[in-house]
């Protein structure tokens, strides 16, 4: 199976009273608690944790998009993968992704990733998530009801850009651009894998099993919750004629490792305690703007993830927060030992049938020196004991094919 | 219902590609009226009154109820005019008086504007489509569930009944109809700045009364002045005390009365 590495860049200095002074750690939330300071070595930090993570032999190293949120620090993650690109070597570039309706216009990303993926060698994965209320109808103004239609039309141009040799014209409903001819072009044919970082809605899972597209479910609540919604995807690929290939889906898991248990739930308190209680603590007014879900979604009352946290964080201002011993408990984040971890992730991508498992080793406040911890620890035990799952049984045909090696540009070393 | 008018009937008339619900009640001439935010998923105690002296004749706008699912074919404020003066065409209310609230009165303003001749007197209720930065409009969209009927009446608890479940309707549908109705408000007016109204405002010339409720905490009262000020018409400023933006569920009969006396003018 793949093992990626994903970083969510959350600011790791908001005030202990954050939950109980501020409304939303998202859409409106104070600038005067951001330090732009602190934010240059956190952004320092989080990229070396990224690169030690490529080179400790994570698969894979992933990032994504947020605005105006204090638990992800990516505006543009297309920015931090172009770093990424340059100082690694052989790890998949996973942009998870561009929320593309945002793009205008929207070849602005089929101009950005074939950079991304001239630049790393062809080791692109493009992500393209609808992206969560919060980022897209509140921070960005986009109309909910539109946003689905512009997600599509930005999909089928960008596909088209990549593929379409001649310089064309596109008179889509939204866009209307008369010359259509990115320069440069992806490495990858006919375009790099791409992966679908979804909620829970039938229409993703459709759409992504009609287009031979990754679904990745990027939870925050574990495994145990995301059974429900992976069981969902299995039963709809099933029922549309789709094989059981694990490496249709990527799921994402917080982990915690070290010697012991005892030691790990120790050394990860704080930080868990910190991503649950103060990044994760979302003002429900913004998760659900109308138009955002399908009237089949609601009528199958599958609610989004968003909503979920949101009414969680809702619940919590009344009932208090989770505490540690709950987030552990229901599998929000996986501690232990390597050999605990190693057994609990194998259960979970059995159980999910998942083959791009996507770990948060960084999660909260968590500094360098514990995510390069738990990252190296990850690396040398636990992966080890998890890199032949579903390998023999079944092609991951959604993988980035990147020149060989020897082929591949080798950047100059940093000069003082 | 306070049962003091005429029960209403429902129509439908075919406009852009489905048929929209058209709910009437009353005798005489007949005024048009273009619901607000949430639609009529029932015949109102404010548009009974008002049919025990006209005929009230109120068309579906798209996504509201009875309007279909055609506002997912809209995809500007040109769309959605176009498809008010078909709808307007298609019920029968060429020249007739119109009167228009929230979302509805933005609509009524713009075919004033751009097809006077359509219009004889209008009424506008707590409107949309204009926008001060200094006293903006609330956002109706970015609230939690329990928030919003303090936001649009004044009578936060009976505004609240008026969203429960009717007995004998089914419960997952009438959820996604009223989702529907705020899904199509949103598709109009998201994200609530100026629409463009202001320079087309001159263009009225009906007779136009300005009515809002004097606690509107969505739309703030003081808008009926940038409304009338703008239009070209003879314009009166009509506030109902202790009323909010659902001023035809906060206060029925004054509503009612106010539309009425203006109309009577004629």
């Amino acid at each position: 199976m793949k093992l990626l590495w994903f970083h969510l860049m959350p600011y790791t200095d908001l005030p202990d009273d954050f939950k109980q002074r501020h409304p939303s750690v998202w859409v409106d939330i104070d600038s005067r608690l951001f330090d732009p300071t602190k934010a240059h070595h956190m952004y320092n930090d989080f990229m070396d944790e990224l690169e030690a993570a490529a080179d400790a032999g994570f698969d894979g190293i992933c990032v994504n998009e947020h605005h105006s949120n204090g638990y992800g620090l990516m505006p543009s993650p297309n920015l931090i993968a172009a770093s990424l690109a340059r100082r690694t070597r052989d790890a998949a570039v996973v942009v998870m992704g561009n929320s593309l309706a945002l793009y205008n216009p929207p070849i602005r990303v089929a101009e950005e990733f074939a950079m991304l993926d001239c630049i790393s060698g062809g080791r692109l994965v493009a992500g393209f998530p609808v992206g969560t209320p919060m980022d897209t109808c509140y921070a960005y103004g986009m109309n909910p009801s539109q946003l689905r239609e512009r997600y599509r039309e930005a999909h089928d141009l960008i596909l088209k850009a990549w593929q379409e040799p001649d310089t064309f014209t596109w008179n889509g409903r939204y866009h209307k651009l008369r010359y259509v001819n990115p320069w440069p072009r992806p490495l990858q044919k006919p375009h790099p894998p791409i992966w679908i970082p979804g909620g829970g809605s039938v229409e993703t899972w459709q759409w992504c099993a009609e287009r031979d597209y990754v679904y990745a479910y990027l939870s925050y609540f574990g495994y145990q919750a995301g059974q429900a919604t992976m069981n969902g995807f299995w039963g709809e690929m099933k029922r549309i004629g789709k094989d059981r290939n694990p490496f249709r889906a990527g799921f994402l898991q917080f982990v915690g490792v070290a010697e012991s248990r005892d030691e790990a739930l120790d050394l990860y308190r704080e930080s868990a305690e910190y991503f649950y209680n103060r990044s994760l603590h979302v003002d429900s007014r913004y998760a659900a703007p109308p138009g955002y879900a399908s009237e089949a979604t609601i009528r199958s009352k599958v609610v989004s993830q968003v909503l979920q946290a949101a009414v969680r964080a809702t619940d919590e201002r009344a009932f208090g927060a989770p505490s540690f011993e709950e987030i552990v408990s229901k599998g929000y984040v996986i501690v232990g030992s390597p050999d605990e971890v190693a057994e609990q992730l194998r259960e979970v991508a059995v159980t999910l049938n998942v083959g791009q498992l996507m770990l948060l080793l960084q999660f909260g406040n968590m500094g360098k020196p514990l995510a390069l911890y738990n990252t190296e620890l990850f690396a040398k035990r636990v992966m080890p004991q998890l890199r032949d799952l579903f390998e023999r049984e079944w092609e991951n045909r959604w993988w980035p094919k990147p020149l060989p090696s020897a082929e591949r540009a080798r950047p100059r070393e940093v000069g003082r | 219902m306070t049962g003091a008018g005429p029960a209403a009937t429902a129509r439908v008339v075919h406009v852009a590609g489905e048929d929209l619900r058209v709910l009437e009640a009353g005798r005489g001439e007949p005024v048009g009226f273009l619901a607000g935010l949430g639609g009529l998923p029932l015949w109102t105690p404010f548009l009974e009154r008002l049919a025990l002296e006209r005929r009230v004749v109120a068309p579906s706008l798209p996504g509201f109820p009875g309007g279909g699912h055609v506002h997912h074919q809209l995809d500007d404020l040109l769309d959605w005019i176009t498809v008010t003066l078909d709808l307007l065409d298609a019920a029968g209310l060429g020249g007739a008086d119109l009167v228009g609230h929230g979302p509805g009165g933005l609509l009524a303003a713009e075919v004033a504007a751009l097809s006077p001749a359509l219009v004889r007197r209008l009424v506008l209720i707590a409107p949309f489509g204009l926008f001060d930065a200094a006293e903006p409009v609330a956002d109706p969209f970015a609230r939690r569930p329990s928030e919003l009927p303090r936001l649009l009446s004044s009578h936060p608890e009976a505004f609240a009944a008026t969203l429960a479940l009717p007995p004998g309707e089914d419960e997952v549908e009438w959820r996604v109809g009223s989702v529907r109705a705020a899904e199509a408000a949103a598709r109009l007016l998201w994200p609530l700045g100026d629409l463009g109204l202001r320079k087309r405002l001159h263009r009225i010339v009906s007779p136009t009364l300005l009515l809002w409720g004097g606690e509107d905490r969505l739309v703030p009262a003081s808008y009926a002045k940038r409304f009338a000020d703008g239009i070209a018409g003879p314009t009166r400023i009509r506030s109902i005390e202790g009323a909010g933006h659902r001023i035809d569920l906060d206060a029925p009969e004054a509503a009612a009365e106010a539309v009425l006396a203006f109309l009577r003018e004629a």
